[in-house]
């Protein structure tokens, strides 16, 4: 309890610093930067701080600003939503999953080919775009949220749901007019993105606390099966990577 | 000028599955043997982490880095070819061991069919029934005298399996190594139907070994664990027969193999008809070495392999034009698209369970089982269900219909996870003589030599099979009791952004005839007698099987045929 304690009293005086400390950087008034670097959810809880197994010191960004990542968090919820089933994008981590992947060898394209020159192809010739991921995502978020605020005259994030995705179909199925990048091509990424941060090792700061897995009663890395392989199926209790580092 | 280093006797291009039983065939014989591979040295040890969906399979970790090397892509003459710059279609090996140390392990033996295909297809259909443009051609070699080959790549590996029941395989001179692996619920629900609709279903054969192995060459592996991680993975358990915990030790043991890890090859060296060496850069420091040979053997994956020989100006380059020339040409690929999927209400399936090679396939639909005197193609493809390990990444199938995302693609793919099972056509390839391989005049790899460059689309042949595959497919699934099944209904253009197989082939084909193949049955170039060139390459045409057991047997029959060349020179035919 002790320890709870002063994790609350951490968490507090922080919030307490970035207030009292935001209203002025070098004579300019940034005060709205700074309030933002608070998430907005933990603010309107200041009377259920969390417990402290729910600390996770994986959720702090390394690429999106806190705009991109509440972008990011709207829009991955609305493509794998909670429902019945369980959480959702958001409670499985998936915008910090997809801001850390930015953040190395995927965000820059490190292991694709980058070569000049660019010319646009036949479709079944695949991707043949200059911009690197971490670019698409900077763009394509800026144009969710230019949209947003064409044809809902609100934020993304602060659209309901239906509005959220009736946004993303559009983007979807090409009815936004872009100059800057392929509203499909963004949408696709950032869907196939966001079945990455379900459904991947809980390591790479998604599928918090293997949830992605249970839903779908996937047992995760296990060293075997030989046991169970000629049998009817059943469940088993999941395993992330982490298991294997007791060896 | 390259630092020259003293001459070895053999040197080879690549240490996959081709170089690994060369070099280990050739060391046991006392030949000296250098190893040039361009990627890193890899172990058992290094899969400590392996079970990891998104590095793996995703990330393609274990594979050929494609930033520094690709290759380009058209479906015509008519367009540009653009570089693949992200991986799709199918994905390339890298590193001590190449493809084989994450592929799925499914070890087949082509038909009889396979290596006389012209002359069967002319003898029983007439002239009239290969289209104009379609350039197959018999191998220069049957069944019977490759045989003895697969029989040796089968115990190297230990393969696991049963005889397989189709009048139309070929005969066997022994049987398989090991039991075929255990069968799951699923795979007795296929063998059930495919028997009550009067086929001849048989269990996959496997390169993940069904029980503990010791290969002729003394090689002691443990049996398959049915992990679920294993194409696009390495085996933690050296259960997957793989170069590395295979042939690569045996060579090694010898003392006559060493291997250079980070060793790119470049060119072929010759002087004349005659080749001296090859050219390579030490990945490390950058330095260019050239390491003399009196015989080289490329093994180095079709694309490489042809693409040494045109930057190297070895053998005559394929025309499309005029259809002379053998460097190229019959580039052919496989009709992977033939399949159904079943979605059962009321059965689950521990499908996230399952190896590589576990599953049960039927030939009633391959090569000429079947009569073609009515249909729209030639030949045909082996119809099969896997169980490999469904990863939850990449398999969301939802019933048709069903949206692509939001709250009913998360429900319907939940709770079909583990309640839908596939059955597949792996169609056969014919060569077309505008498909072919050549130099890319734009695109140039990290060295700055141009790429390969694919020209390759699907043909009425393809269009006519991946149909007719298909609705078998969906016949057994239906045969098998699924509430919904969804199956192709029309073949799209070739595509290279989604995953169909990495069973490419053709460019250094073998043949009886100079004039119309590379190299001849013993994989020597007719060119140039002291340099062979041994893989998929070879094919004349893809059959509908993977290709794995057949370059195995290719690389045997190759080692050889170095051998001798050695104590005769010349060409060895
Ligand atoms: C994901 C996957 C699954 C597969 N599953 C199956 C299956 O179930 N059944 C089956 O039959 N087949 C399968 N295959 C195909 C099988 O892996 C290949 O047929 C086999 O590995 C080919 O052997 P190879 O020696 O020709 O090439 P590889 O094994 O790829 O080896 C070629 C080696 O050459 C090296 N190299 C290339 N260029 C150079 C250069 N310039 N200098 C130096 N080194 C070079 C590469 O780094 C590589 O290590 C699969 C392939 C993949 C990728
Ligand atoms: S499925 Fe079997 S052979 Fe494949 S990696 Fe797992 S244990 Fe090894």
């Amino acid at each position: 309890m002790a320890e709870e304690n002063k994790e609350k009293q951490e968490t507090l005086s922080r919030r307490r610093f970035l207030r009292n400390t935001g209203f002025t950087v070098g004579g300019l008034a940034v005060g709205g930067i700074l309030g933002s670097l608070v998430p907005r959810g933990k603010d309107d809880n200041k009377n259920n701080p969390p417990a402290p197994q729910d600390q996770d010191f994986n959720q702090a960004l390394m690429y999106f600003t806190p705009e991109q990542f509440r972008i990011t968090e709207a829009a991955t919820e609305r493509i794998f939503p909670e429902d019945d089933n369980g959480p959702g994008a958001k409670a499985l981590g998936v915008a910090y999953f997809i801001d850390h992947q930015l953040a190395g060898d995927w965000g820059f394209n490190a292991r694709d080919y980058m070569q000049s020159p660019f010319f646009p192809g036949e479709k079944v010739q695949g991707y043949q775009g200059r911009l690197k991921r971490r670019d698409i995502f900077d763009i394509g978020l800026r144009e969710l949220q230019n949209y947003s605020n064409t044809v809902g005259k609100k934020n993304f994030e602060e659209l309901s749901g239906d509005e959220q995705d009736k946004i993303l179909k559009d983007f979807e199925e090409d009815k936004v007019n872009l100059t800057t990048l392929s509203p499909s091509g963004f949408f696709q990424l950032l869907r196939s993105a966001t079945l990455e941060g379900v459904y991947s090792d809980p390591l790479y700061g998604g599928n918090k606390n293997m949830d992605g897995w249970k839903m779908r009663n996937y047992p995760g890395s296990q060293m075997a099966y030989a046991e169970i392989i000629e049998k009817d199926f059943q469940k088993i209790k999941p395993q992330s990577l982490q298991s294997h580092m007791k060896h | 000028m390259a630092r020259k280093l003293p001459k070895a006797d053999v040197v080879l291009v690549g240490v996959g599955w081709t170089g690994g039983i060369i070099a280990s065939e050739l060391t046991k014989k006392g030949l000296k043997v250098v190893g040039l591979e361009r990627g890193k040295e890899r172990k058992t040890e290094d899969y400590f982490m392996v079970h990891d969906e998104l590095r793996y399979a995703l990330r393609y970790d274990l594979f050929q880095d494609l930033s520094k090397e690709t290759i380009t892509f058209r479906g015509n003459e008519r367009i540009r070819a653009l570089p693949m710059r992200q991986y799709g279609s199918f994905l390339l090996g890298d590193g001590l061991g190449g493809s084989g140390v994450h592929w799925n392990g499914q070890t087949y033996r082509f038909l009889p069919y396979d290596f006389e295909i012209r002359s069967k297809t002319i003898e029983k259909y007439g002239q009239n029934k290969i289209p104009a443009e379609m350039s197959i051609q018999d191998w220069g070699i049957t069944y019977d005298q490759l045989e003895p080959y697969y029989d040796k790549f089968e115990k190297t590996c230990g393969i696991s399996g049963e005889e397989n029941p189709h009048p139309g395989a070929g005969k066997r001179s022994d049987k398989f190594p090991t039991p075929p692996m255990k069968k799951s619920p699923a795979i007795k629900m296929f063998e059930t139907a495919a028997k009550n609709l009067k086929l001849n279903p048989y269990m996959m054969p496997s390169a993940n070994l069904s029980e503990s192995y010791k290969n002729p060459d003394g090689i002691s592996r443990a049996a398959c664990q049915y992990c679920g991680y294993c194409e696009r993975f390495g085996c933690e358990y050296g259960a997957k027969a793989d170069p590395v915990v295979t042939v690569i030790p045996v060579a090694k043991k010898t003392g006559n193999f060493e291997i250079r890890t980070h060793s790119h090859v470049r060119r072929i060296l010759h002087t004349g008809n005659k080749a001296t060496g090859v050219l390579y850069v030490d990945t490390t420091t950058g330095e260019e070495i050239e390491q003399p040979a009196d015989i080289v053997v490329l093994t180095s994956y079709v694309f490489n392999n042809v693409r040494l020989l045109l930057m190297s100006d070895l053998g005559r380059p394929y025309d499309p034009a005029t259809g002379t020339g053998v460097i190229g040409k019959n580039y052919a690929y496989q009709v992977m698209k033939g399949n159904a999927v079943g979605f059962f209400n009321d059965k689950e399936f521990s499908t996230f369970a399952g190896a590589g090679s576990l599953g049960i396939v039927l030939d009633d639909y391959n090569g000429d089982n079947f009569d073609h005197s009515n249909l729209g193609f030639i030949h045909g493809g082996s119809i099969s269900l896997t169980q490999t390990g469904l990863r939850p990444i990449q398999n969301n199938p939802v019933p048709k219909g069903t949206p692509a995302w939001g709250k009913e693609f998360k429900q319907q793919s939940l709770k079909y996870a583990n309640r839908f099972l596939s059955v597949g056509g792996q169609g056969s390839s014919m060569p077309f003589k505008h498909h072919y391989l050549d130099l890319d005049p734009t695109y140039k790899d990290a060295f700055g030599d141009p790429l390969i460059r694919i020209t390759f689309d699907f043909e009425d042949q393809d269009r006519n099979l991946a149909v007719f595959l298909a609705e078998k497919s969906a016949q057994i699934l239906k045969e098998m009791g699924a509430n919904h099944i969804d199956s192709l209904k029309e073949l799209g253009p070739y595509d290279i952004t989604t995953y169909q197989s990495t069973h490419n082939t053709g460019g250094v084909i073998m043949g009886a005839d100079p004039s119309t193949s590379a190299v001849n049955n013993y994989l020597q170039m007719w060119d140039v007698d002291n340099l062979f060139v041994v893989g998929a390459a070879n094919f004349a045409h893809n059959s509908g099987y993977n290709p794995t057991g057949t370059v195995g047997a290719l690389a045997y029959r190759c080692a050889e045929g170095i051998d001798k060349y050695r104590q005769t020179g010349g060409q060895v035919v």
